[in-house]
């Protein structure tokens, strides 16, 4: 019998997909995995892949028709085998089996953990004991070596003694990915209270001026080519490494403190902005950071972005600096509890004891969730941000 | 050259010649230099023989209580020699085959005593044969006899499996030293052809490397079996006569005289590693008599390997064969799996069977390891009750954070079989939940094993 091709849910809130454009036509031999179509979702153009091997025999949804999720698009059969009939096919319920092989996340606001599992995390070749020691300490398998049969992750590459060295860019953490803290009282009524007060985020924001100069001689003394939007995600990283309460999601009934950095960056994209993310920013080198930085807003701006690579951040940067903006504020993007705002670098005159100097000076501004940083707790973490951007050699300590 | 071969192996027994017949598939060509019969120690005067015996034994006992499944077959009355003959022509069936899988690979058979010469040279005879590869040192080992109180094997009143399994008719009493797997078997063997049997073993209990549980459990069905086990024992003197021996035995403080007939050797095994050449090559050995080897089982002189028995413990067949295609894959330039030597099954093929794999209990309790012991006895397992073998019991010893099998234990029926369910849970590292979620046929003993999975989990279902 013929295989039903559905559209399916590319991404955690996709609800309807336009079909952009068949890469398969009618006739043609497919086999599983191949694509068959891209398809624009919500958020990026995705690929629709083959789940079943045969011959791409029906086609119902001609290019650039938007289709809802579940929906059957074609069919994947025999040479010459016949499909049912039309009418069958609008409202066909999908089946479990061959919709969706993404264990997707509800389609919530909430952005996914990033340890959710993603297709490919879950095609991890691990054994039974491999996969439960991996739960239990937040190793994710997806990273490491397998040293078993084929490849396999086996207990021993968990052991912390000799893990085969991975290929770069490699984050082991030895911790979970992060802890929930409930809230308590005191937290619950300031949640409450602020919110109450302005929007469902009681937002307040930070400002401080950086001397750039020393990080602008820095950058023009090494030999690789490293943007300031680079030092500064590395920073904010590094920073929030020493501050985990500006590092955390608000989720209701608790906080979740995390222990990994994972850096939200705002990208302007056609018709608004998305912010894929740097996962583990703060043990990425700078050169790493650039590269993927690059390519995220590159596939950003094509559309390409895959689910997993904009969400989950645990905390964003936009910068607008290259528009000459000097200052702004921005929103925060939840469940996150913070962003920080990066302006663009100015030549100011500065006071420098009694004499008055030009020096290259950068704004930052920080919003905050009221309901889970504090002001003095936001102002810390900004100093220590503006220390690391002022003297780059304290991002080492 | 027609001497010159890729690979000789000195030694056709489960290590050699598998590592021949592995050499052979992977291309290379192969000479096994035996002096003996294919098959080694296992098919000849081991392993093989003794499962048809016990097979015989296994009949008789069951004849015995024949008569409460409805079955009469008047007395029962044993023949050894008849016994022994068909374990014989059991054996020569095995090696027989061994010829032919040897045929059938195409691997050259030199019959004779080799000895190893530098250059990768095998002396055979006036023949010398050389290997362009490697030399494979499978040379095995032996029964030994405990001279330093006076017993040494004189092969009539102190005898060693090698004569027992080729006796024509049982003596009327018969001493064990020994209660590992070999001193076990026989005496379940001749217990059950009517001898008075005495087992007696040096450590606090008898099959010493199992768990203690399966010691118990056997000791209690020897006994009740009328076997005499003395454990915690020390010869103190030998006298051995003409066709008698008496042994002075301390056990507990208390001394023991015992009168028998023969007495049979059965603690401990001798390798075969004096007059191969070991030393004109170089090739070292380590404290405990087993010649050294790395990972690879290269031994200290490169271009010659060693495997089986010589190679260091566990001295099991299996354990051998794996070896030989380890050392066959790399020398084949793969890179095999590496064999984990801490997953090879151990058994017993005593009445009832004992079966093991992994640590025991008190290990795991001197590795401080915090673990659970899941357990579930055959009496409470339809099949057993319905062949009347509800002796024993399976036990799985789970560690206690992530479910890994660190051991399992098995006392009864087909232990033997039983035993690798485990095995391969262990070797892919499933947990207790694997091996409980994969669904078990009913009735069978088998689902003992996922009773004492469950067990570990605080789950049972059936008791």
């Amino acid at each position: 019998m013929a295989t039903k091709v559905h559209m399916e849910a590319l991404s955690p809130t996709m609800e309807e997909g336009r079909l952009v454009k068949w890469t398969k036509q009618e006739g043609e031999a497919v086999k599983t995995g191949d694509t068959l179509a891209e398809v624009e979702t919500d958020k990026a153009v995705m690929e629709l892949v083959a789940r079943a091997d045969g011959q791409l025999i029906k086609v119902l949804v001609p290019e650039g028709s938007t289709v809802p999720v579940g929906n059957v698009v074609a069919y994947i059969g025999a040479p010459g085998e016949k499909v049912p009939e039309a009418g069958a096919v609008a409202p066909a319920a999908p089946t479990p089996s061959a919709v969706s092989p993404q264990p997707l996340v509800a389609p919530t606001p909430a952005a996914p953990a990033p340890t959710a599992v993603t297709t490919d995390a879950a095609r991890v070749k691990a054994s039974p004991l491999a996969k439960r020691i991996a739960k239990d300490t937040g190793v994710d398998l997806a990273r490491l070596q397998g040293s078993g049969p084929g490849g396999r992750v086996i207990k021993r590459d968990l052991e912390g003694s000799s893990p085969a060295a991975p290929s770069a860019p490699v984050v082991v953490r030895s911790g979970a990915a992060y802890e929930d803290v409930p809230l308590t009282q005191i937290r619950k009524t300031i949640a409450k209270r602020l919110a109450a007060s302005i929007g469902p985020i009681p937002h307040f924001f930070l400002t401080t001026e950086v001397d750039m100069e020393r990080a602008a001689e820095a950058r023009s003394a090494l030999e690789v080519k490293v943007s300031f939007n680079d030092i500064v995600i590395k920073a904010v990283a590094l920073a929030l490494t020493k501050h985990r309460a500006c590092n955390a999601w608000f989720q209701e009934d608790h906080i979740r403190y995390w222990n990994e950095v994972h850096i939200g960056m705002a990208v302007a994209v056609e018709d608004g902005l998305i912010t894929p993310v740097i996962r583990d920013a703060d043990r990425k080198t700078l050169v790493q950071i650039g590269a993927e930085s690059r390519e995220l807003a590159e596939r950003a701006r094509n559309r390409r972005l895959k689910p997993e690579q904009y969400t989950g951040a645990s905390f964003s940067v936009s910068n607008l600096g290259m528009f000459d903006i000097d200052q702004f504020t921005a929103v925060i993007n939840p469940p996150e509890a913070g962003i920080i705002a990066v302006g663009s670098i100015v030549p100011k005159p500065v006071a420098e004891g009694d004499k008055v100097v030009v020096r290259r000076r950068l704004r930052l501004t920080m919003s905050c969730d009221h309901r889970v940083i504090d002001g003095a707790t936001g102002a810390q973490f900004l100093k220590t941000l503006k220390q690391m951007l002022e003297n780059p050699l304290a991002m080492l300590l | 050259m027609a001497n010159q071969f890729d690979v000789l192996i000195l030694g056709g027994g489960p290590a050699g010649y598998v590592a021949a017949i592995r050499a052979a598939q992977l291309g290379m060509t192969v000479a096994v230099v035996e002096r003996e019969k294919l098959g080694g120690v296992c098919v000849n005067i081991g392993c093989i023989p003794t499962k048809a015996l016990l097979h015989s034994a296994y009949i008789a006992s069951l004849l015995k209580e024949s008569k409460d499944f409805g079955v009469e077959v008047g007395s029962v009355k044993t023949d050894y020699g008849v016994a022994m003959k068909r374990s014989r022509r059991v054996s020569d069936q095995n090696s027989k085959g061994v010829e032919f899988l040897m045929k059938k690979h195409k691997v050259t058979v030199v019959k004779g005593s080799g000895v190893l010469q530098p250059g990768k040279k095998v002396k055979v005879g006036g023949d010398v044969y050389e290997a362009k590869k490697a030399v494979i040192i499978a040379t095995g080992s032996r029964v030994k006899g405990i001279p330093q109180i006076g017993l040494e094997i004189n092969k009539t009143t102190v005898i060693s499996s090698d004569e027992a399994l080729l006796m024509e008719k049982v003596p009327a009493s018969l001493a064990i030293v020994g209660a590992g797997a070999v001193g076990m078997e026989f005496a379940d063997i001749f217990n059950a052809f009517g001898v008075k049997v005495t087992l007696i073993e040096a450590l606090p209990r008898i099959l010493p490397l199992e768990d203690a549980e399966a010691s118990d459990a056997l000791a209690k069905s020897y006994k009740k079996r009328g076997i005499e086990v003395i454990a915690g024992a020390k010869v103190t003197k030998a006298t051995v006569g003409k066709d008698k021996v008496s042994l002075d035995v301390e056990a507990g403080g208390e001394k023991k005289a015992v009168a028998v007939e023969a007495v049979l050797m059965a603690a401990g095994r001798a390798v075969n590693t004096e007059n191969v050449g070991l030393a004109e090559c170089g090739i070292q050995i380590t404290d405990r008599g087993f010649i050294k080897v790395d990972k690879n089982l290269q031994t200290t002189t490169p271009g010659y390997y060693a495997i089986g028995d010589v190679a260091g413990p566990p001295m099991l067949a299996h354990k051998g064969s794996r070896e030989g295609m380890f050392v066959a894959e790399v020398l084949a330039g793969q890179k095999p799996h590496a064999i984990k030597y801490d997953n090879v099954p151990s058994v017993t093929y005593c009445h009832p069977e004992v079966a093991s794999i992994g640590l025991s209990e008190d290990q795991c309790k001197e590795r401080k390891i915090d673990y659970v012991a899941g357990r579930f006895p055959f009496s409470a397992n339809g099949r057993a009750r319905g062949t009347g073998e509800t002796e024993g019991f399976v036990k799985i010893l789970r560690d206690k954070k992530y479910g890994e099998i660190l051991g399992a234990h098995i006392v009864g029926g087909h232990a033997s079989e039983i035993i690798h369910e485990l095995a391969v849970a262990r070797e892919n590292e499933y947990t207790v939940e694997e091996v409980e979620l994969a669904i078990h046929a009913h009735p069978t003993m088998s689902e003992a094993v996922a009773e004492a999975a469950l067990d570990s989990l605080g789950r049972v279902l059936h008791i």
